[in-house]
């Protein structure tokens, strides 16, 4: 079996993953959903690295991993933040933008 | 080659559980498939010959990020309800649509390329370690800049300033007896050398029950004694030396209000 099959994967998974990011309201939930997706993108890199042959795919997704987790932190801070200020998580409950 | 059997093991263990994220009710299960997801993904890398990667999906995703989420999970509360009400109406179809477009559209593209046939490589750590550190090595720099941003930021975001002086342990004291607290500790429950147990309140000099000093839980769970039922022992095992003595010292009514009479008459 090819390793393009693993890529057929990923884009399932990535759209999977923007499926919950475009339907679920709880702020953590959605994000996992780019969770999900950054990781298709990383299967697809990786597939990519050894249909090449190679590394460099691999050492793109170790450096999106790095990015992943540097945005985990920063966007639970973020959601920590609106809890405090808001005390709900909801992502339709702050339609102060609203014009 | 890959093994098809890994790849439809890997297929099954990822589509279904991240299949969740759409249809599961609670934040925690859907945490735990995504949980299961990033496994099934680490063995994908394995079997493409990425077994560094491998490791570290599972100690940064499944070990620090998912662990990460639900730790935020447990912190703004898991009974956080999602209100399912749109309101973008049709919104639930608008995004199905968009994604299944999406898929469509990815696979479609994906059909139509072809790749020369390669070398298979194997990223183990020392291979990765020696193309990090020489044709990458400016960005892993860069990456640590952004990995210290990120701490701060993170630390600015959940900081919050305090807007009053910390008040002092003397000053807590004052305002404790300003508002008309014990100045000393509560009184403990049970009543001296008669009935010593938890539920029964303390007496204080004038022989009246001090109330508050029963905790205050077994006066919810309606346990407290109101002593009646050791008053009942004494006076039914009326022991014949109790009536030689000058006064049977602890008589009914001493157990509760004026106690002193019967003493002071002894004396």
């Amino acid at each position: 079996m090819n390793a393009m099959a693993f890529v057929y994967l990923a884009a399932i998974l990535f759209s999977i993953g923007s499926a919950a990011v475009l339907l679920r309201r709880n702020a953590i939930v959605a994000f996992m959903g780019v969770e999900l997706m950054l990781n298709a993108a990383n299967l697809a890199l990786v597939a990519f690295s050894r249909l090449h042959g190679q590394l460099d795919g691999q050492i793109m997704a170790f450096f999106v991993m790095v990015v992943a987790a540097a945005e985990v932190v920063v966007g639970l801070a973020i959601i920590i933040a609106v809890f405090r200020a808001r005390q709900t998580i909801s992502l339709d409950e702050p339609a102060e933008l609203k014009g | 080659m890959v093994s098809p059997v890994l790849f439809w093991v890997v297929a099954l263990l990822t589509v279904i559980p991240s299949l969740a994220l759409l249809f599961a009710r609670k934040a925690v299960h859907i945490a735990m498939s995504i949980v299961l997801v990033m496994v099934g993904l680490a063995a994908a890398y394995v079997g493409l010959g990425a077994p560094f990667l491998g490791v570290v999906q599972i100690v940064v995703y499944t070990g620090a990020v998912m662990m990460l989420f639900l730790f935020v999970l447990m912190l703004v509360g898991v009974d956080q309800r999602e209100n399912l009400k749109e309101t973008i109406k049709g919104q639930r179809w608008i995004a199905f649509f968009t994604a299944g477009g999406l898929a469509v559209l990815l696979i479609a593209v994906i059909g139509r390329v072809t790749i020369a046939p390669a070398d298979e490589v194997v990223g183990d750590p020392e291979a990765i370690a020696l193309v990090l550190f020489d044709r990458y090595v400016l960005v892993m720099e860069v990456l640590g800049m952004l990995l210290i941003t990120a701490a701060i930021g993170a630390l600015v975001m959940t900081h919050t300033p305090r807007l009053l002086p910390r008040k002092t342990q003397a000053e807590l004291h004052a305002a404790r007896v300003l508002a008309g607290a014990d100045p000393v500790n509560k009184p403990m429950p049970g009543v001296f050398a008669r009935h010593n147990a938890l539920d029964v309140p303390a007496l204080d000099p004038d022989g009246n029950p001090i109330e508050h000093s029963v905790s205050r839980v077994l006066e919810v769970r309606d346990q407290m004694s109101d002593g009646a039922e050791f008053r009942e022992r004494l006076d039914s095992t009326a022991n014949p030396e109790d009536h030689q003595r000058p006064h049977h010292a602890p008589s009914r009514e001493s157990d509760q209000r004026a106690p002193r009479a019967s003493e002071e008459d002894g004396k």
